[in-house]
């Protein structure tokens, strides 16, 4: 067996190992178990569907209320769980660091793609429900819907691999992270249409990445209804920035972090 | 063979950086079983620790042509809120060995019995001990790294890991972490003693032994 064969193999088994022990010590075997692994994001999507249905927040859009919720607030958890995980990865893992394999590169991929399994599950099977029950229309575009599903996706996990990173040796990441997090919730496209804002206000927002993917999603979601503006470009200029930035940040500290 | 040169490794602390290991050799053959001498924060469980590679050295290298145990000491190895036997799950997936098949022996080594269900931060240190043992004998491994875990275990446990560890065992390489002497003197062909960040070598344990005993009294 080749040594780049062999790599592969360990590094297949790690992860795998790695996900069970994730699974395991995040849901347990107790009522559900794993399930909640997406049930818990179908549950966030489902009451702020509600909200946002009483709310008539629709009246400042022209797009159905449900499709627009779940795509908004499903776009948020899928860029906004990754890191939330990552920076408290490494702390419960350290005993686990003892294992020669088991790098904390692993153990942020891990939980990456939990989230990231756990999050997509959830927005696939809203769509599918709501569309079996007709509260919304079937996406007018699947692959657009997809591509900006993985933007979206490669956005978080860049961001959790950098922010986990930085994590590592400043607790005040952790600080900062969720009031931040707080903060770019409204900004970040799952609310608002930005050809519904004022001009100046569009060139604002567009700075942010995510808004870029949340309005290709919606092009792929609603295509003909509405109108919207983005840049993949721009923001996969972003997504590669953060991840160039994340590995190297990793690399750096996986020298200093000591297994308990 | 396992051969390490010129390792070197400093802490970050409060009051500056701490050297711990100031250009380490040393080379480990097959079979070999070597102890290593050391008062308690000389740098002991630092070097196991880089050679099975949970750490590694600021300067120097190490090449590993056999396969190396993870450090078997009191802590370490093990996350604690996972059960016993789901620990020992992750590590036999990480090391590509089949859990079910050795849950057996694991069972009889340890005698945790339904303990093996609960989580391991439950675990008094002699039944950590006696998980940590057992699950690195499922792995089959060329060279076994023992941080102090045998020499505390009661006299039973001892018996079963003299048993795996040096009769069924016997051809495998060990290195043996200690601060006590009689220990290593009964289980090593050589020993070295760890003294201010350097590794003394002695071709015999009785040299390694008087040397020791002079400068810990």
């Amino acid at each position: 067996m080749s040594s780049v064969a062999q790599s592969w193999t360990i590094q297949r088994r790690v992860l795998g190992a790695l996900l069970m022990r994730e699974i395991l010590t995040r849901y347990g075997r107790h009522n559900i178990g794993f399930l909640w692994l997406f049930a818990e994001p179908m549950l966030f999507t489902l009451g702020v569907t509600a909200l946002w249905s009483i709310a008539k927040l629709h009246q400042l859009s022209s797009i159905p209320i449900v499709a627009f919720a779940v795509t908004g607030y499903s776009s948020v958890l899928l860029w906004r769980s990754m890191p939330t995980r990552c920076i408290t990865a490494i702390e419960p893992n350290l005993p686990l660091l003892y294992h020669r394999n088991v790098r904390l590169l692993d153990v942020f991929l891990a939980r990456i793609a939990l989230e990231a399994v756990g999050t997509t599950i959830s927005f696939v099977g809203l769509v599918l429900i709501f569309w079996g029950i007709e509260w919304l229309d079937f996406p007018e575009n699947v692959l657009k819907v997809a591509g900006a599903w993985l933007m979206l996706g490669w956005f978080g996990a860049s961001l959790a691999l950098f922010l986990g990173g930085l994590a590592g040796t400043s607790e005040l990441v952790e600080k900062l992270w969720h009031p931040a997090a707080y903060l770019l919730f409204p900004l970040s496209g799952a609310a608002f249409l930005v050809t519904g804002l004022p001009p100046a206000a569009q060139d604002a927002v567009l700075l942010l990445p995510m808004v870029h993917g949340v309005e290709y999603l919606r092009d792929g979601y609603f295509g003909s209804l509405i109108t919207t503006r983005y840049d993949i470009g721009y923001m996969a200029a972003w997504n590669a920035a953060l991840t160039i930035a994340g590995l190297l940040r990793i690399r750096a500290i996986s020298e200093k972090v000591r297994p308990e | 063979m396992i051969r390490m040169t010129g390792i070197q490794k400093a802490y970050p602390t409060g009051s500056g950086p701490v050297t711990v290991l100031d250009g380490v050799d040393l080379t480990i053959a097959p079979g070999e079983t070597i102890g290593i001498l050391g008062r308690n924060g000389a740098g002991k469980s630092t070097l196991v620790r880089i050679i099975g590679g949970a750490e590694s050295p600021d300067a120097g290298e190490i090449k590993r042509g056999m396969s190396v145990s993870w450090p078997l000491a009191f802590g370490g190895g093990f996350q604690s809120s996972l059960t016993g036997l789901d620990n020992l799950r992750f590590i036999c997936r990480v090391y590509g060995v089949d859990p079910e098949a050795c849950l057996p022996f694991v069972y009889d080594f340890t005698e945790l019995g339904v303990y093996l269900k609960e989580p391991v931060r439950t675990y008094s240190s002699g039944m950590r001990a006696r998980l940590a043992f057992a699950t690195s004998m499922v792995v089959d491994f060329d060279c076994y790294l023992v941080d102090e875990i045998v020499a505390v275990g009661d006299s039973r446990f001892q018996t079963k890991c003299h048993e795996e560890l040096f009769v069924k065992r016997a051809d495998r390489a060990l290195i043996i972490v200690s601060h006590d002497p009689g220990f290593v003197r009964n289980h090593c062909q050589k020993a070295h003693v760890l003294r201010d960040g350097k590794l003394h070598h002695f071709d015999s344990v009785d040299q390694a032994f008087e040397y020791y005993s002079e400068y810990m009294a």
